[in-house]
């Protein structure tokens, strides 16, 4: 090789490092800080849920490009459900640049970070639990408990149990038994279901049940003995499926009982057997890959081998799909801030932003291919939860059937409960209250 | 007022908890074994328990038949059984008690982070064949699958006991038990000793693991079954079989009952903690526990 051509080969080479080198030094990218759990014993619904959400990122890399022309990043750090060890990935992961939202899915992890986010200005997204204030964007300006926060959960099985019985006033005289889960998360609710028992007239009684609830037998003879109309389980983990089959041991028939959101996966049923049959369970989310973006997933993403779910029979399963619909209000969110602060790499504040002015309604849902997957939401800067609606899904012992229509919390009478709990809550940390000029003022650097 | 006490609700409560106390003294079992030979508290039981479990749904749902999957379970179980005290345990012989019981707990997490990694983190059903359904016994419901369990634990402990009341190596464990240096100096073999001992453990797991599995479903809580020991082997003692049962019988219906009848005072959900209320109760009046042995040391 003469040394002219070793100059131009030299020059050539350092012409293509540059112009690989260039487009991913400047491509516009947003970060997604993921504190998923994959081993521990909430290992199934974490794989589900952070499965369906990066299915998602990747159905919009592979199919779109990113969004608008940015890529859509991600990487992962295991918390076993721990909050040390999510507060130990919210450390190591908040250096990176262009950190669009977390993700922790875990009521624990998500109160250690509620000052720290807000101090960073990163919206912290609790789908479908968190605490229920949080929904008061005037105390929380950086915290979204999308879809469903506890209390409307609570509305919704109070409406499903009343359409049941053929209507609100058939409600009064009624028995309801509250089983919890002994945990702050099992508790939250034990004040709504005290009002609501005594605005529409029927008697309630809520029963501990010591974690992690997988002796329950005392709890169901204290049931059997109540003689309930409905029995509302309020359970995580182990205890669902426990519960289940402690109700089939003592005689209580399963198909009075309704789950919540937290006890409507089938990881919750399936070990539960034939005991499960007829088990009814609150959802934002229905279950079943027949839907659109699910296809499309299974078509560009799995079909291409980038497929995050190790055993593809879990597609459209119940944490698959709420992962699915997370990925959908997260990208949504950030389509809706690019609109305003341009396509590019946004800052958390103005993704949070993109949050606060995220409506989805059914057109755009259908729009999105995710039409009966969820209803919609409506989102604004003081309301964080954006009026989610719910549906009641039964198990058949193979699948999940839903069993009703999309049915609204009964959002105004809980908004001055949440409001008074997020103003005792500012007035304690001295938390100004936010009004919507400053929930326009946006940190763009 | 006693004229209104539910008495047939009480009795189904008391059963309740007594067949709820046998679960519990199939787990307590296992660690009688190891502690009787070894004086270590395994805190591995219960990821043992789990590991044996799921190998055991996971060999089923590949298809793999159900006694053939039991077999190698088992065979799995010993081998864990053996490898653990020929690499961990052995290399730590004469080191404090609480050296021993730190090697366990790190053995536990071992132990549950290779099932995992092994046969995956999903939750499985298990169905051993037995309905769930009540049977109405004298006005009082009980559970089939109860009584079931109660009937295995039961010939686990007959055959555990025939075992080391009437074969050579069950002798040698028994004097082992009673005096490890004296079984030494007569020439037993404290090594095979130990690896039948955690052969046994790794049997009683295997037993233990599908009981509950029925009943939770395979899955990672599997292994939280050890605090449901834990005062079962305060109360009737960390070395006797038969502290075991009657432990396990004592907590299960003191628990019930607690929570049943004073639960409301104390705003429910009082049974996890009673049952370690109880068990210190024994402990303060006993120390070692209803059925063990009492140490003496010349000092």
């Amino acid at each position: 090789m003469t040394f002219l051509s070793t100059i131009k080969a030299a020059a050539l080479s350092a012409a293509m490092i540059v112009s690989v080198a260039l487009p991913a030094a400047h491509a516009d990218e947003q970060y997604f800080p993921l504190q998923s759990y994959r081993v521990g014993p909430y290992a199934a619904g974490g794989t589900g849920f952070f499965g369906g959400f990066i299915d998602y990122l990747n159905l919009i890399n592979i199919r779109d490009g990113g969004v608008n022309g940015v890529k859509l990043t991600w990487d992962e750090c295991e918390t076993q459900y721990e909050v040390e060890r999510g507060v130990e990935c919210y450390e190591r992961q908040k250096s990176h640049a262009g950190a669009a939202a977390w993700n922790p899915l875990s009521v624990g992890i998500a109160y250690a970070m509620i000052d720290r986010i807000t101090a960073d200005k990163v919206p912290l997204i609790t789908v479908n639990h968190g605490r229920t204030d949080s929904t008061d964007g005037r105390v929380f300006p950086y915290v979204f408990p999308l879809l469903l926060n506890p209390y409307s959960e609570t509305s919704g099985i109070v409406n499903y149990i009343a359409s049941k019985e053929g209507g609100i006033d058939k409600l009064k005289g009624k028995k309801i038994v509250v089983l919890y889960h002994g945990s702050p998360y099992g508790k939250e609710t034990i004040p709504i279901y005290e009002l609501l028992a005594q605005k529409y007239g029927f008697t309630v009684q809520q029963i501990e049940v010591p974690h992690p609830g997988n002796e329950q037998q005392s709890q169901w003879l204290t049931i059997r003995r109540a003689k309930p109309d409905f029995v509302v389980l309020r359970g995580w983990g182990v205890m669902n499926p426990v519960a289940l089959k402690t109700a089939v041991k003592v005689g209580y028939p399963v198909d009075h009982i309704v789950g919540n959101v937290w006890s409507n996966s089938e990881e919750d049923v399936i070990p539960a057997g034939d005991a499960a049959k007829g088990y009814t369970a609150i959802t934002t989310q229905a279950s079943g890959n027949s839907y659109p973006v699910v296809q499309e997933i299974v078509k560009t993403v799995y079909d291409a081998g980038k497929g995050n779910l190790e055993d593809k029979s879990r597609i459209g399963s119940v944490y698959h799909n709420l992962g699915i619909v997370n990925g959908i209000l997260n990208v949504e969110a950030i389509r809706v801030a690019q609109e305003k602060f341009g396509h590019r790499t946004l800052t958390g504040d103005e993704v949070r932003w993109g949050f606060e002015h995220l409506k989805l309604d059914p057109a755009k849902v259908e729009a999105l291919g995710a039409k009966d997957l969820f209803h919609s939401i409506n989102v604004s800067w003081d309301n964080h939860e954006g009026e989610g609606y719910v549906t009641f899904q039964q198990w058949d012992g193979k699948k999940w059937n839903v069993v009703s229509d999309w049915i609204a919390p009964d959002w105004a009478l809980l908004r001055p409960i949440i409001e008074k709990s997020a103003e005792a809550y500012a007035a304690e940390k001295g938390i100004k209250l936010r009004t919507a000029d400053d929930a326009d003022a946006v940190t763009t650097n | 007022m006693i004229a209104d006490f539910d008495y047939q609700f009480f009795l189904e409560v008391l059963v309740g908890g007594l067949l709820s106390g046998v679960m519990y003294s199939l787990v307590a079992i296992g660690f009688v074994l190891i502690y009787k030979t070894s004086g270590v508290l395994n805190f591995a039981q219960g990821a043992m328990l789990l590991f044996a479990a799921l190998t055991f749904v996971s060999l089923v749902e590949r298809g793999v038949p159900f006694a053939l999957a039991l077999v190698i379970t088992f065979a799995i179980m010993v081998a864990i059984g053996i490898a653990i005290e020929r690499t961990v345990l052995r290399p730590l012989t004469n080191k404090p008690p609480i050296t021993l019981f730190m090697a366990t707990l790190g053995l536990s997490y071992i132990i549950e982070g290779a099932a995992q990694l092994i046969w995956g983190t999903q939750v499985h059903g298990l169905d051993l064949g037995i309905e769930d359904v009540p049977l109405e016994i004298g006005g009082v419901l009980i559970s089939q699958f109860d009584i079931f369990a109660a009937v295995v634990a039961a010939g686990m402990v007959l055959l555990l006991s025939l075992f080391f009341r009437y074969t050579r190596i069950g002798l040698s464990f028994r004097a082992v038990a009673d005096d490890q240096f004296a079984a030494l100096a007569v020439g037993l073999r404290l090594p095979l000793i130990w690896a039948t001992v955690w052969a046994a453990a790794g049997l009683v797991a295997l037993v233990a693991g599908l009981l509950w599995g029925a009943r939770l479903g395979v899955q990672f809580s599997l292994s939280l079954v050890v605090l449901k020991a834990l005062p079962v082997l305060v109360l009737g003692g960390f070395d006797s079989i038969l502290g075991a049962i009657v432990g396990g019988l004592l907590i299960g219906a003191s628990e019930k009952l607690a929570e049943v009848y004073i639960g409301d005072y104390f705003g429910g959900g009082i049974e996890s903690w009673f049952a370690y209320v109880v068990a210190l109760v024994f402990l303060l009046i006993r120390p070692s526990g209803l059925f063990g042995q009492k140490l003496v040391e010349r000092v």
